[in-house]
This record gives structure tokens, C-alpha cells and sequence, in this order.
């Protein structure tokens, strides 16, 4: 009889722990509250709010214009410079991606040991990357430029395979670095001991690497592969700078192409909108993939 | 004998050094030195930073803007991130792994997908061509980052340290304040240093969020400068804005390098 009579734990009677778990959730709460603002209004309704606007017709200045799905998708698709602009961002995703993380594996082998030499390299390797992207660009639109004087007439940015090259060497100066100490912790992580039983198993310097150094740091180099890829396929600021999509509108990446929709004379919210969305879509998928990929290398 | 067997070594990985260090060498010689076409045309000399302080509302103007929404984008990052991360790692609140994988999200979604809405919905709450409103945004970006440090921060923390000051009477703000900042005092600098370096570099979220050209941050405005003067450029005001950009990064990352390593250690051996 008394236990049903207590069964319903009335407020004010609760006992003393469960009312201290409510006052440390309402406390937990409390502390995530700005957290949860931002992320609220910031990212959650403009998530919400693209959705909605790649559907619509949505100008610049007029605002929602009501329904217009799916032309906004099918505009994006048809658009004269959809399909270029997905090559070259692929095409400048791959080159990036094979230099950068190569050439980033090459560097981080030269400084893995631990003296005043190579912490003297590290620090030089990695002070481009405390640059912004915009200022590295602007240095090296400065550094191609014919009055720089440096490499005389040259032109730098004047034919399409020329502008990739160095827009390349631009990323690769800018990002060799930060690459190079996300595989510099996988490589130290390795234990003296492994390298030491490969020394007595009689491996060679290149056996060694390929089949104990290699493996070991699979999960750093995923890792990198993984931003490098993400971030190539967003490449804006440093074609905006050094070609502005030229010469002939051959160096135009996605995110060019959205921001042109949006802002550069076309004015079309929901087109950029719907753009967006495909890219985002593009974007998980691949993500999903090399997930996948690097999961299925593990087992 | 064995640094003469080496020689090969140094000269090779000395040349490596001097490939990455040339070229902010040569844009700070290159901004002071003489060039045709610039204003610096005869002797050495700072006619270029002359250049760059008279373009248009003025470099001090645009440098301002820099420091004000770096400023507040390191504030509030610190602000939330911390009271964020202290929550994560302390409490359990119904909706604690939802809200922290939303953060996480962030990630996900790449810059231009979000600010073509934010560009909508900031013109909606009247914080458009605002360096407030940019400063918010540039925080949002920096959340994922900053929270997952912040709480792996807290929780490396050992517990007795806040139970003992709860202990001593101690709220759970003071506790906070007094006793367990302090212990995550790395966490801080590094969550700082890469909020500041971050506001203070970023182009296209300005580039989308500011038409207003006496609010542009300095990276827009040397990028504008650009194509002034009748379509010639003048590099050597680039060059002098390049070092003016350059100049807070480098000196912060070498004071801080420790830190700045720290930071995507973490998120290497984490991620």
C-alpha cells in the first residue's frame, strides 16, 4: 500500500539526488547555451533556410519570388560553365592533392628526428601556413607579376595549364607545412622497436618504409587526404585572386561559380542556392566514399 | 669528419629552408626596395606603406576593422567554446550528443553553402554590412574546432580538482573561473591563436557578408586595391599590404609555435 501511495514522486517530496540531477542538467544546460545559440541561429536555420531557397526563385535584391523547383537544379546543370567548372575542380583537386601530400611525406621523413637542425627546417616549412590564404595569394600574384623583375617576362598566369601550375606551387608552399606535421605525428608515433626488429629481419631502407612505415601511418595519412580533398574541391580565394577564373574562364572552380551566380552581375540567390546544395551533396558523398575506402584498408 | 660526410645533407635540406623563405623575404625587401611602376622608384624607402596608408578611408581604417573582428571572433570563440566545453565534459543534459555532433556538423558543410543563406538571414536581423554580425559567423566557423579542444581539455583534467573546490565551497562558476581555467590555460591559447589567425586571413566571408567599403577587413581591401588606378596595378602597395598582413601572423606563430603544433596534434590523434 505505501509503495503505490509513493509510486508518483510529487515535487516537492522528490528525493534529494533526483532533484540535484535536475539542477545539474539545468547547470549543463546553461553552460551550452551560447554554443547552442550559435550553432542554432547560424548554422542550423541557414542550413534550413538553402534548402528552401534553391527551390524558390530568389533575387539579390527582390527576395523569394516563390516556387521554382526544380529549374533552379536543372539551370545549375545546364549552365555553360557547370560542367568545365566540375572538371577543373576535380582535375585541381587530384594534381594538389598527389603533390601536396607526397611531397609533405617527403618532408616530414627529412625532419622526423629531433635536433636544432631540423627544428630550425620545421619552423621555416611551417611559417607559410600561419599566412592566410589571401595574403599567400597576393604575395605570389606579386611574385609573378613581369615588374617583380624576378623571373623576367615570364607569364605566370596567361595560359590555362600555366595558371593550374602556379596556382599549384602557390598551395604547395602554403600548405606543405601544416601537411607535413599532421604526418610527422603519425610518424613519431611509431615505436623505435618496430624499425629496430625490421633492422634485424635484414629489411632495406626502402623495404622498411614501404612495409613498416607505410601501414603504420595509414590512419595520418587519411586523415590528410581527406582535407586535402575537401578543401581543393572548395578552392576559392586563391583563383579569385591570382586568375579570376580566367584566362577564358578555364580556371573557374565550383565555389567560383557559386559566388558568380550569387553576386558577380547574375543575382540569382536561389541558382547559387541550388548550386550549394549540389556541391554540399558531392561533398558527403565523396567524404562517405573515402571513408568507406580507408575503413575497408584497415580490416 | 662525419659533419664533412653530412655536407651533402645541409646544403640540400639548407636549400629546402631557403624555397620556403624566400618569398616572404622577398616581399618585405621587395616592398622597401625601388621599382618602376611603383612609388618607390628611386633608393630604398617606405614610399610603398605611403601608398598603402592614403588608399582610399585609409590602411589605419582597414586595419581597425581587422583588429575589431578578430577581436571580438577570438572572444566569442573563447566565450563559448569554453562554457561549451566545460558543459560537454562535466555534465549530461538530455540533448548533450545532439548538440555536440550539430557542432561537429559544422564541418561538413562547406563555407559557400552557408554563407549564400547567412547573407539573407543577416540582412534579416539587421546585421548586415555589420563587422558584429561577421565576427558571429566567423565564430560559428570556429566552433567545431574550439569546442572538441575545449573539451578534451576539461576532461583531461582530474576530477578531484573541481570536486575539491566544490568541496571548499566553491560554485560551479567559481570553481570554473579559479581553479579549472588555469589548468586548461594550453587549450586556451592554442583555441585563441587559431580563432585570431583565422578572422584575421578570411576572405570570402567578408567578401560575401561586406558591400560596404569603409567596413572591408585588410585582406579585401589589398585585394581591391588591386585593380584602382586605372587598371595598372601597383605591386609594390600589394607588396607593403602583404607585409602589413603578414606581419601579426608570423610574429604570433613564432611565439606561439608550441601552441599552434598543439592544436592539429590534437585533432590528429583524436580525428
Amino acid at each position: 500500500m505505501t509503495t503505490i501511495l509513493s509510486a508518483p514522486p510529487a515535487r516537492p517530496g522528490a528525493p534529494p539526488h533526483a532533484r540535484r540531477r535536475r539542477r545539474r542538467e539545468i547547470h549543463g544546460w546553461a553552460y551550452a547555451t551560447p554554443s547552442a545559440l550559435l550553432v542554432g541561429v547560424f548554422f542550423v536555420v541557414p542550413v534550413l533556410l538553402v534548402v528552401r531557397m534553391s527551390l524558390s526563385d530568389w533575387g539579390l535584391f527582390a527576395g523569394d519570388r516563390g516556387w521554382n523547383a526544380p529549374e533552379n537544379f536543372t539551370d545549375a546543370v545546364d549552365d555553360r560553365l557547370f560542367w568545365p567548372a566540375v572538371g577543373f575542380t576535380v582535375k585541381y583537386t587530384l594534381v594538389t592533392t598527389v603533390i601536396l601530400l607526397g611531397l609533405a611525406l617527403g618532408l616530414a621523413l627529412v625532419v622526423q628526428e629531433s635536433n636544432r637542425w631540423t627544428g630550425f627546417l620545421r619552423t621555416s616549412i611551417l611559417v607559410p601556413s600561419a599566412l592566410g590564404l589571401a595574403s599567400a595569394s597576393l604575395l605570389f600574384y606579386a611574385l609573378y607579376s613581369p615588374q617583380s623583375g624576378l623571373f623576367g617576362e615570364v607569364s605566370f598566369l596567361g595560359t590555362p595549364t600555366r595558371a593550374l601550375w602556379s596556382t599549384v606551387a602557390l598551395i604547395v608552399w602554403r600548405f606543405a607545412g601544416f601537411y607535413m606535421v599532421l604526418l610527422l605525428v603519425g610518424l613519431q608515433a611509431i615505436p623505435g622497436e618496430v624499425y629496430e626488429a625490421a633492422r634485424l629481419d635484414g629489411a632495406n631502407r626502402l623495404q622498411t618504409f614501404r612495409h613498416v612505415t607505410l601501414p603504420l601511418i595509414r590512419p595520418s595519412l587519411a586523415l590528410c587526404t581527406i582535407l586535402c580533398v575537401t578543401g581543393s574541391m572548395l578552392a576559392f580565394d586563391q583563383f579569385y585572386i591570382l586568375t579570376k577564373g580566367g584566362p577564358d574562364n578555364s580556371t573557374i572552380t565550383v565555389v567560383q561559380l557559386i559566388y558568380n551566380a550569387a553576386f558577380a552581375g547574375r543575382n540569382n540567390l536561389g541558382l547559387a542556392a541550388a548550386l550549394s546544395i549540389i556541391l554540399l551533396g558531392a561533398l558527403l558523398v565523396l567524404n562517405l566514399a573515402q571513408f568507406r575506402w580507408l575503413r575497408s584498408k584497415e580490416d | 669528419m662525419a659533419l664533412f660526410r653530412r655536407t651533402p645533407y645541409y646544403v640540400l635540406t639548407g636549400g629546402l629552408a631557403v624555397i620556403f623563405l624566400f618569398p616572404l623575404v622577398w616581399a618585405a625587401t621587395a616592398s622597401v626596395s625601388p621599382h618602376a611602376g611603383t612609388a618607390q622608384t628611386h633608393g630604398w624607402g617606405l614610399a610603398n606603406y605611403v601608398t598603402l596608408a592614403n588608399y582610399q578611408a585609409g590602411v589605419g581604417r582597414y586595419l581597425l576593422n581587422s583588429v575589431i573582428v578578430s577581436g571580438l571572433t577570438v572572444l566569442v570563440t573563447l566565450l563559448a567554446s569554453v562554457l561549451g566545453g566545460y558543459a560537454f565534459a562535466t555534465y549530461r543534459f538530455p540533448g548533450r550528443n545532439v548538440l555536440f555532433l550539430l557542432i561537429l556538423a559544422i564541418l561538413m558543410v562547406p563555407y559557400a553553402t552557408l554563407l549564400i543563406p547567412l547573407y539573407v538571414l543577416l540582412n534579416q536581423l539587421g546585421l548586415q554590412n555589420s563587422l558584429a554580425g561577421l565576427a558571429l559567423v566567423l565564430s560559428m566557423f570556429q566552433l567545431p574546432f574550439a569546442t572538441f579542444l575545449m573539451r578534451i581539455s576539461f576532461e583531461a583534467v582530474p576530477a578531484e580538482l573541481r570536486e575539491a573546490a566544490l568541496i571548499d565551497g566553491c560554485g560551479s562558476v567559481r570553481a570554473l573561473w579559479h581553479v579549472l581555467l588555469p589548468a586548461v590555460k594550453p587549450g586556451l591559447i592554442t583555441v585563441g591563436l587559431f580563432a585570431f589567425l583565422a578572422a584575421w586571413n578570411d576572405f570570402i566571408t567578408p567578401l560575401v557578408l561586406i558591400s560596404d567599403s569603409g567596413k572591408l577587413p585588410l585582406p579585401l581591401a589589398v585585394a581591391n586595391m588591386r585593380q584602382q588606378v586605372m587598371g595598372i596595378v601597383d605591386y609594390g602597395a600589394t607588396e607593403a599590404g602583404v607585409v602589413v598582413l603578414a606581419l601579426p601572423c608570423v610574429l604570433l606563430f613564432l611565439a606561439l609555435q608550441r601552441y599552434y603544433v598543439r592544436g592539429f596534434m590534437s585533432g590528429a590523434l583524436k580525428g
